[in-house]
């Protein structure tokens, strides 16, 4: 755990350091205040004191922003040589994803924490629904650690972070959008079956407020698979 | 701790890398491992440190096999890997306390020990810069400090002291020959005089075989056989010195040096040697003897014969 903590520290450190994460945190928030605050289907427009629009569009950025923040975690180590470096340490390739996948997970948490005044904002306007809001920003952090687990396996697979930043946001494609679309198209238990892969009508559920075990095994699950599959890509440098 | 190799063998593809290698080496003792690009030393290397797997045979570090132990045999072996990766964007001080962290020290040693690693390793004026802004000797500096940091019993130098000056090049061998007493260290380099003022014993692959072992003078005895000496001798008509020379009992052959008449390569025959007999012959003939050097075989020599077919 304290291994896992010291490669997550750093790497939060680099973000800090370097303006990547001032970046992407202006890019979130400028990204998801606009669209909420003012342009379209805003918050004024609906007339209800709820965040569900902010939700809705946070979850859009994140499915942009997260591969932006995972893309160099292991590629670029796997460059330089650093990853040699780190593994012959007392460092197990288990704990280094993790403590990629801690350090990126912080990253966010940080940058949904810098949305919590719009939920200030909205509750002196009007009754603000406060389950639904904690479910809302549950179901971003559920959604964010599926996006980040994905990221850091595309990151691994690679040395390009170009590469890996477009090979997690076509995995993240078929979750966020591809899955809901093949669900439409197709009835019975086809149907069904890519219902179940639809990532957005599992975060749907959640941001509605209802936290159904079935949604939080979907994001664990795929969590889970992502970080696994990572190690795996990893220790295949034994066999090769 | 000692390090024992048993038959390693690792194959990349089609290619064998290392070829059933096996060796030991004891504590207290520094062990150069030379051999030609791509004759599988930095792979050796990677598989001791445990970066990449064993495909056959087995590694034993101070008696436990690397297979079963997984990690924990890590923290007892510092490792600079080629070409020394670093984190560019982290100043050196919080390099080192990051390396020492994830090695597992207290929090209470690793000041100290940072300290210590500064001083030896020359960094004080460096520790707060970042060390994409340093040298390349300076960043070669940083790759041993880290690689010393928790004062591991086993050090893995993958060529130690490219980049450095002169100066700091025989500050980083003293230091390794220092370190060597207590500890077990293995480094590989291409630059042939470092293993001679470094190394205890000389290892020699090629293409992933062991083709020599011993210490610099064994080997040299090795493949030098029979005694050259290079000789000077004046006053006297060259043709008469060299018909002389050739009588001599110990002489096998002997032929003059062409640039200069007085000049001449003297070869023994084997386990014999002929500087007495020179030197009374100059005496009694009243010539004068104005040099006389035996010719060694360079460690250049060994490593080309053994190398190259």
């Amino acid at each position: 755990m304290h291994t896992i903590w010291t490669i997550a520290k750093r790497e939060l450190a680099t973000f800090f350091d370097s303006l990547i994460a001032y970046i992407i945190l202006t890019l979130f928030l400028g990204f998801s205040g606009f669209f909420t605050w003012l342009y379209g289907n805003d918050i004024f427009l609906v007339g209800q004191a709820n965040l569900r629009m902010f939700f809705n569009i946070a979850s859009w950025s994140l499915f942009f922003f997260i591969p932006a923040i995972t893309m160099k975690m292991v590629a670029e180590e796997r460059k330089t040589g650093t990853l040699e470096l780190l593994l012959t340490k007392s460092v197990s390739d288990r704990q280094l994803i993790l403590g990629k996948f801690l350090g990126s997970v912080l990253l966010i948490c940080i940058a949904l924490t810098a949305t919590l005044p719009y939920v200030i904002t909205v509750s002196s306007i009007g009754n603000l629904d406060n389950g639904g809001t904690i479910c809302g920003y549950l179901g971003l952090l559920l959604l964010s650690i599926t996006y980040t687990a994905i990221g850091i396996f595309a990151s691994s697979i690679t040395t390009n972070q170009i590469v890996a930043f477009m090979t997690a946001l076509l995995i993240g494609l078929f979750f966020h959008i591809i899955f809901g679309v093949l669900a439409q198209n197709f009835t019975g238990t086809i149907g069904q079956f890519f219902d179940a892969l639809n990532l957005q009508s599992h975060f749907e559920s959640i941001s509605r407020g209802v936290i159904d075990s079935k949604d939080l095994i979907y994001f664990l699950s795929i969590t889970v698979l992502g970080l696994y599959l990572g190690e795996w890509a990893l220790s295949k440098r034994h066999f090769s | 701790m000692d390090i024992q190799i048993e038959k390693l063998t690792k194959t990349y593809g089609p290619q064998t890398a290392v070829n059933d290698l096996s060796f030991k080496v004891k504590t207290g003792e520094v062990l150069g491992f030379l051999g030609p690009n791509g004759a599988g030393k930095s792979t050796t290397m990677k598989m001791i440190t445990g970066y990449i797997g064993i495909e056959k045979g087995d590694i034993r570090i101070g008696g436990k096999s690397i297979c079963e132990e997984t990690n924990n045999f890590k923290k007892h072996i510092g490792y600079l890997p080629e070409n020394n990766p670093l984190y560019f964007d982290m100043p050196v001080i919080d390099y080192l306390e990051f390396c020492a962290a994830l090695q597992g020290m207290n929090k209470a040693m690793i000041g100290k020990r940072i300290r210590e690693m500064i001083g030896v390793c020359g960094l004080n004026r460096e520790k707060h810069k970042k060390i994409g802004e340093l040298s390349k000797g300076y960043r070669q500096r940083v790759g041993l400090a880290q690689a010393m940091i928790h004062d591991p019993e086993i050090l893995v130098l993958d060529e130690p002291t490219t980049g450095l000056d002169p100066n700091q090049i025989i500050e980083i061998r003293k230091l390794i020959r220092d370190l060597g007493k207590e500890k077990t260290v293995i480094l590989s380099t291409h630059i042939l005089p470092e293993v001679e003022a470094t190394c205890d014993r000389i290892l020699i692959i090629n293409k992933g075989k062991i083709v020599a072992d011993g210490t610099p003078e064994t080997l040299r005895k090795q493949s030098q056989g029979n005694e050259i000496l290079k000789l000077r001798i004046e006053d006297g008509d060259p043709n008469i010195i060299l018909k002389s020379l050739k009588e001599l009992n110990t002489v096998l052959t002997i032929e003059r040096i062409q640039a200069d008449q007085s000049m001449f390569e003297l070869q023994s025959h084997s386990e014999q040697t002929s500087v007495r007999e020179v030197f009374s012959l100059c005496v009694k003939k009243k010539w004068v003897l104005t040099e006389l050097t035996p010719l060694e075989t360079k460690l250049e020599d060994i490593f080309r014969n053994l190398t190259v077919n």
